[in-house]
């Protein structure tokens, strides 16, 4: 590794560290007045459930008035123990909550549990992350593959039917909003002719057998919604580096040489297309993570996004947090592989000091 | 990047075709936000979240062009205003309300209301017959206005459903060849020997008697319940749809335009002063755009909408934060290449402030690619507050596109097979992004002609 290249890599790294942390601290200061709100109405409902049950206790007062006055008491023993005497924003309670978080410890759910019945906020994040990435890479992957083989056959020859039908199917595939498609989708392909499920959660236990399978088909429409509305945006782009690539020195050279047209566009101009095309890759996968959300949320699939919508809807605050703090950090992590790779193939970074 | 002069670009821009039809799309979307601001009462929209508004409106319904493509005619949901005539003898005052309604449809309506507001005093008496087009006469109600000593305001409505008005149609039980076991709509619109709807002009009478004074009828119509409505059918909640979906352009334009052009004048700005600076100024501004620019948009959008708040005006704003990060990084490249020139090294040795020379000499420049990325970016701004709205975070207040998609999805429109409540919402979306996708494509191919081939 040369030394341009690590200067590089540093720089971007301690960049995304930076990001981090400032997404931490805006996630906690947007939503940190109400934590405080819910995490003191726990404290009480849970003060209060502890004495009641305890008959003896309760047993021991006669006057009403000095037994309120005994919870009040316990009530502001425990708030002070636990540290919320203090505004969310003291610099100790900030800095240990964002150690926390840092560490991977999200805390416990106020409302979501996770499909085993655990409350634990990080066990929820990593049952549903797995079930994200499953979906949206595969989808990725697919559309990479379409987009390359399509992008490639219409640089091959420009202004022919399939490079046009694959400009304006790009244009146009991309103003649509992927969810409405998915609702589309739905209504066409799950009540209209019955092919697919309507909710992508499959009804059958995640430990039962058939369930990889049942995954699988419960997949099979957002995959094909999401692959719908982005092949086209892709196979232009690729057109469009493979258009430059037919234009340099050694294409042409390639081309006085006898070498026949096909052959150089797939082999030599694609193996030189691949550096853009392998960032790009990486950074449609961080961008599709963002719309996670509305697209989950349409198709009812078990993900980080679903998940978020769920945790927004009812203000389920530990888990708004975790969640955008995994967010952050996937998209992050496949900002920085754009990034390595983009350093890699680019011989200005590689070389310079 | 080349300097392209407002002429040369008016002229290439006439000559591309994709060009033209973005610009055509948008004046048509003009001229419906235009329409609708001037002739759609402003108080539609302000109710459009108010249930009592919309009361007389069937629900569900399909938009009645669909009958021009159906054989069967499915009967149309109409709202008829009352005809009066007042007359009298001796002492006896009579007001009569007439309906008429030419019934060509191949099934029964499903009910209909009389609705009246009346101003009287004393007691007055009510009937209510209709004509049918055999010219037979069914007296179908009689009752009375409650009794009052003083003038007073007094709103009625009369049911299909009453009781009152089965038992009266029993009267007529041997005129009919079938089996009265149905509804009195069904009794009413139907053939005498068979259970089938009877097509043509229909009027319904219903004539006010009073002693010594009229009733004075204020307001007065029949809802003829149907399953079809207007040019866009009705919602769950009974709500004209082609209200909301015209209401929808202006508000997806303008939140749309906005949102794109304080981000490019941001971003413009910003990353022309960074690139012109250079050195430590350039480098801080550079690692702050970095930031923003890798904060995940819709999950921080969503958290603003929640805390914060969900106004329209606010969220434009946030969408803003979002969307000026990318211009910046082109402008400051750019920006980079112009200052290198010799008009304005010129300038800066003969003095002149940095502001000046930015807004003087540097700007104008990027005039050109700053139009193209006003309308690239005008279809992101559109989505993403669709997006917002459809996950019931827009602003409640105002009926935008996104809005009614997120209803439509509450109430299982996908289910239950509602597809003039899912489908339009969405192309509109869809073509208002295309109109734009159009012209900033056109734009940009001739201010960076080496895209264009």
């Amino acid at each position: 590794m040369s030394v341009g290249l690590k200067r590089y890599l540093i720089t971007r790294g301690i960049t995304m560290f930076g990001v981090l942390m400032i997404t931490l601290l805006l996630t906690i200061s947007l939503v940190g007045s109400n934590m405080d709100t819910i995490l003191k109405q726990g404290v009480i409902y849970q003060v209060r459930a502890e004495i009641t049950e305890n008959t003896s206790i309760v047993q021991g007062f006669n006057d009403p008035e000095e037994f309120e006055k005994f919870v009040q008491q316990k009530i502001d023993e425990r708030v002070k123990t636990l540290g919320l005497d203090t505004p969310w924003y003291s610099p100790q309670r900030l800095g240990y909550t964002m150690y926390k978080i840092l560490i991977l410890d999200f805390g416990n759910a106020t409302f979501l549990t996770s499909d085993s019945g655990s409350s634990n906020v990080g066990e929820i994040i990593f049952e549903k992350m797995p079930k994200t990435i499953l979906l949206f890479t595969t989808a990725t992957i697919i559309i990479s593959i379409i987009g390359i083989v399509l992008g490639a056959a219409s640089s091959n020859k420009i202004g022919s039917k399939i490079d046009r039908i694959t400009s304006t199917f790009a244009v146009i595939s991309s103003s649509f909003p992927v969810w409405w498609i998915g609702m589309l989708m739905i209504f066409v392909f799950a009540f209209v002719y019955q092919i697919f499920p309507a909710r992508a959660t499959p009804n059958i236990a995640s430990d039962d057998p058939g369930y990889v399978l049942a995954l699988l088909y419960h997949m099979a429409l957002p995959v094909i919604t999401i692959v719908l509305i982005g092949f086209g945006a892709w196979a232009y782009l690729v057109r469009n580096f493979m258009v430059g690539i037919m234009q340099e020195d050694f294409i042409t050279a390639k081309k006085t040489m006898g070498i026949s047209k096909k052959k150089i566009v797939y082999s030599h101009a694609l193996r030189n297309a691949a550096p853009p095309i392998v960032t790009i890759l990486a950074l449609s996968l961080s961008g599709s993570l963002g719309g996670a959300i509305i697209t989950e949320a349409v198709f009812d699939w078990p993900g980080m996004g679903r998940l978020y919508f769920e945790a927004i809807s009812v203000m389920d605050l530990p888990v708004i947090i975790g969640s955008t703090y995994i967010l952050t950090v996937l998209f992050l992590v496949s900002i920085f592989i754009a990034d390595l790779l983009y350093g890699y193939f680019d011989p200005r970074v590689r070389t310079s000091n | 990047m080349s300097s392209v002069s407002t002429n040369e670009i008016k002229r290439e821009f006439l000559k591309s075709k994709m060009g033209l039809t973005g610009v055509f799309i948008l004046l048509g979307l003009v001229l419906i936000s235009i329409i609708t601001i001037s002739t759609i009462p402003v108080s539609t929209f302000q109710e459009w979240n108010n249930p009592e508004k919309w009361i007389l409106y069937p629900k569900t319904s399909v938009p009645s062009w669909v009958n021009l493509l159906s054989p069967e005619k499915i009967p149309e949901h109409k709202i008829i205003d009352a005809e009066i005539f007042e007359s009298h003898k001796d002492e006896i005052f009579l007001v009569s309300q007439q309906f008429g309604v030419s019934f060509e449809y191949d099934d029964f309506p499903s009910d209909f209301i009389f609705e009246t507001k009346t101003k009287y005093s004393d007691s007055h008496l009510v009937q209510i017959k209709v004509i049918r087009p055999d010219g037979i006469i069914l007296e179908i109600l009689s009752t009375s206005l409650p009794h009052s000593e003083i003038d007073t305001i007094h709103n009625q409505r009369y049911f299909s459903t009453d009781s009152m008005i089965k038992k009266n149609l029993n009267a007529y039980k041997e005129e009919f060849q079938f089996d009265f076991s149905i509804g009195a709509t069904e009794i009413i619109f139907s053939n005498l020997n068979e259970n089938q709807v009877q097509k043509g002009n229909y009027i319904f009478i219903m004539d006010t008697y009073g002693i010594g004074e009229p009733a004075e009828v204020l307001e007065s119509k029949m809802i003829l319940g149907g399953k079809t409505f207007g040019l866009m059918g009705t919602d769950e909640l009974r709500r004209d749809l082609a209200v909301g979906l015209l209401w929808g352009t202006p508000l997806a334009l303008f939140i749309g335009i906005s949102v794109s052009i304080g981000s490019v004048v941001v971003g413009l700005v910003y990353g022309v002063y960074s690139g012109y600076k250079g050195k430590k100024t350039d480098e801080t501004m550079m690692r702050f755009n970095d930031v923003i620019y890798a904060l995940p948009a819709l999950p921080f959008l969503i958290i603003l909408a929640v805390t914060i708040s969900n106004s329209i005006f606010l969220m434009i704003g946030f969408l803003m934060i979002f969307s000026w990060v990318g211009i910046a990084k082109v402008s400051r490249s750019m920006s980079l290449q112009i200052k290198t020139r010799q008009y304005v090294e010129a300038a800066k040795i003969m003095g002149q402030k940095d502001s000046k020379i930015i807004f003087r000499h540097i700007l104008p420049q990027l005039l050109p690619y700053a139009f193209a990325s006003i309308a690239i970016s005008v279809p992101a701004a559109i989505t993403t507050e669709a997006g917002l709205s459809f996950l019931g975070l827009g602003d409640p207040s105002f009926p935008t596109w996104g809005q009614i998609l997120h209803d439509a999805n509450t109430y299982g429109a996908t289910a239950q097979g509602f597809w003039w409540w899912i489908v339009p919402p969405g192309i509109l979306i869809a073509i208002t992004g295309l109109a734009f996708v159009f012209i900033g494509n056109a734009l940009d191919a001739i201010v960076n002609p080496k895209l264009k081939r």
